[in-house]
């Protein structure tokens, strides 16, 4: 439909649109949707206003310094990034594989009523409190790290950095292992309704042109799915950037950089959490605030390069945007 | 009853409130602080409240340091902490605010030993050694010579400490601070410090979670979750020379023992208290009442529940395991409540 009306006055005009309904709707949606911008750009330019105090202080020096010390008002940001970007590596390096096979089992091999009755049980878990991870991690991850697999993995890759030093139950490997299970209902949930909306055709085809099941699954089905599933495997390293309480109560939370994951360590959101509400200096609390820019920088970088690969691996291949 | 009835009773009830109210001019005083004396603090208020019905304390336990800016800030009519502020603190805020003492803590040394069961003396070098790093095993010297026929392993000394800022810190590290002067020049005493060696835990609960758990481990938790958690703690030395069993009487004592020496302020420090009963490592919580308090009905009503604080109060402090404060801190402190205006 194609609107040839004379000109009106302003107003008139934009009664008149209203009118429509459609207008409305325009309205309340973009309305909806410039909020958005308004809070990310508001949070950004608190957290940027009040981290003042440190940034002038500090500088570039913030990202480098290593240490941690409210006495001597000398604050530097290194461990806490390191600690972040090491737990949720790890947590990824469990969670996908584990998350990913789980979904193709669920969406291509299951029966489809057995497959309803699990994912409904994953969506639970996906709800569940991360309070009550940081319990489970306390209580029986922290000692079979401590007792069991802990000496294990020292046994056969003792030799290897990553699994030198004393193990004293928490450290990086527990909280990635708490963070694997917390994010693995993520990957699973929305991988699964991803490869089950992959048309039937594909798969047919496939099969039809003499593929096996496993290749029709993991050459056509899982490929064409690809860029949902990475999109889980983003929100679940959202997930896992963040979260606060199940990691503190696993990590040791002791700022510092070490190549073994047995050796406590730190994360950015965990320490904000901790240190808060007892912080007293103004240059503390401002130092505090800068960590909490230092983490929205990094999920705005991690979620950019994100975007990146999803658009590079749509060019290779996999289903048309 | 039918619904007139309801109506005439529910608007008959109202207008007595609204009576009430506006005779007796009712008091609402926010209050935000620490969060160590707050089941006590609680208490109070509810108890002042039931006999002062026209009084409301709403007080939050958002921790010290958010307890001190909000004061600051005029959000609150007055704060509490478990450390006192610091002379830069009070010069920098824009009104004069005054230190009231109200209860006693205590930090005890817990700790997770194979082999071992008794309970341990800890000299304040040992205490200050094992948390600096330099004593690392279990049977150094500095340890085995305070526990005569305690069989102790050779093993490494995994240190836990708390990962929240804390007064319960506050108190653990004013008292290294004293004991050992690497201590206080390297780490010094906060809330939240740079530890040099050791785990963090999460909460009292999270310190001594992690000394059940693991081995050769040694951490410190507040008297109060000790007592009532029924977890096992070793005794520390006192400025006299004796190995001192934290409990309610050895606080009061250790309070007592700095009473004599009391700057008009309240701001000072307990641990290593003078007194051969005195537990080493104890401290005042303090509430932070600003010297000028514009509203005349918040004024008196902040003057009646200190001065009832310190005396009725005290009784149900035992009752939630708090130290009571000894008499002539109270003495004190009721003379200084005239300095509110």
């Amino acid at each position: 439909m194609t609107r040839e009306v004379p000109p009106k006055s302003g107003l008139r005009a934009f009664v008149d649109k209203l009118k429509g309904g459609d207008e409305i709707a325009h309205l309340i949606t973009l309305t909806a949707a410039a909020g958005i911008i308004l809070i990310t750009s508001l949070l950004v330019l608190e957290l940027w206003r009040t981290s003042q105090l440190s940034r002038a202080k500090f500088g570039w020096m913030f990202f480098w310094t290593k240490v941690w010390d409210a006495n001597f008002d000398n604050f530097g940001a290194a461990p806490f990034i390191y600690g972040t970007l090491v737990t949720s590596a790890v947590a990824l390096a469990i969670a996908v594989p584990l998350g990913l096979a789980s979904a193709i089992f669920l969406s291509e091999l299951a029966p489809r009523r057995l497959s309803d009755i699990v994912s409904f049980l994953i969506d639970l878990l996906a709800a569940v409190p991360s309070v009550i991870y940081g319990l489970l991690g306390i209580f029986i991850v922290v000692p079979l790290m401590r007792t069991t697999l802990g000496p294990a993995l020292k046994k056969v890759l003792g030799f290897t950095p990553l699994f030198a030093g004393p193990n004293y139950g928490v450290g990086f490997l527990t909280a990635g292992i708490v963070l694997a299970i917390m994010v693995v209902p993520f990957i699973i949930s929305v991988s699964r309704e991803v490869l089950l909306s992959v048309p039937r055709e594909q798969r047919e085809a496939a099969l039809a042109m003499g593929a096996t099941r496993w290749e029709a699954t993991w050459q056509v089905v899982v490929p064409w799915a690809r860029t949902g599933i990475m999109g889980s495997v983003f929100l679940a390293l959202a997930r896992a950037l963040g979260e606060t309480m199940a990691v503190t109560m696993v990590i040791g939370n002791n700022p510092q950089i070490s190549a073994s994951l047995f050796a406590p360590g730190y994360t950015i959101a965990s320490v904000i959490a901790n240190e808060f509400t007892e912080a007293t200096g103004d240059l503390y609390l401002s130092a505090l605030i800068e960590l909490g820019l230092v983490l929205f920088l990094m999920t705005f970088i991690l979620n950019g390069l994100a975007r990146i690969l999803i658009v590079a691996t749509e060019r290779g291949g996999g289903r048309p945007a | 009853m039918n619904m007139k009835k309801t109506f005439v009773v529910v608007s008959l009830l109202l207008g007595m409130a609204a009576l009430a109210a506006a005779q007796g001019g009712q008091v609402l005083l926010n209050a935000a602080g620490a969060t160590f004396p707050y089941p006590i603090y609680s208490k109070w208020f509810d108890v002042y409240h039931t006999a002062h019905p026209n009084v409301q304390i709403n007080y939050q336990s958002i921790g010290s340091g958010g307890g001190i800016r909000q004061l600051q800030a005029g959000t609150v009519d007055f704060g509490a902490s478990d450390g006192p502020m610091s002379d830069e603190q009070l010069t920098a805020s824009k009104f004069k605010i005054l230190h009231f003492p109200t209860v006693l803590g205590a930090d005890v040394p817990s700790y997770n030993i194979s082999g071992v069961s008794g309970e341990l003396n800890f000299t304040e070098k040992a205490l200050a050694g094992i948390f600096l790093g330099t004593i690392t095993k279990w049977n150094d010297p500095e340890i085995t010579k305070a526990n005569p026929g305690v069989n102790l392993p050779s093993a490494d000394i995994v240190v836990i400490h708390r990962s929240d800022g804390s007064g319960t810190t506050y108190i653990w590290t004013d008292f290294l601070s004293k004991a050992s002067d690497d201590w206080k020049n390297k780490v010094g005493k906060g809330t939240s410090v740079n530890w040099p060696v050791g785990l963090g835990g999460k909460g009292n609960e999270g310190v001594s979670g992690l000394v059940k758990q693991t081995p050769n481990s040694i951490g410190y938790i507040e008297l109060v979750y000790a007592a009532q958690n029924g977890i096992a703690f070793g005794k520390v030395q006192n400025a006299a020379g004796k190995f001192i069993k934290a409990d309610l009487a050895s606080v009061t004592a250790a309070a007592a023992g700095a009473a004599k020496d009391m700057p008009a302020d309240f701001r000072v420090s307990i641990t290593n208290a003078p007194g051969a009963a005195a537990y080493p490592v104890s401290s005042f919580t303090w509430l932070l009442i600003p010297a000028r308090i514009q509203d005349p009905a918040k004024r008196d009503a902040i003057k009646d529940f200190l001065k009832w604080m310190l005396t009725e109060g005290q009784k149900y402090n035992e009752g939630l395991t708090y130290a009571q404060l000894p008499k002539p801190v109270i003495e004190k402190e009721l003379k200084a409540i005239a300095l509110i205006q």
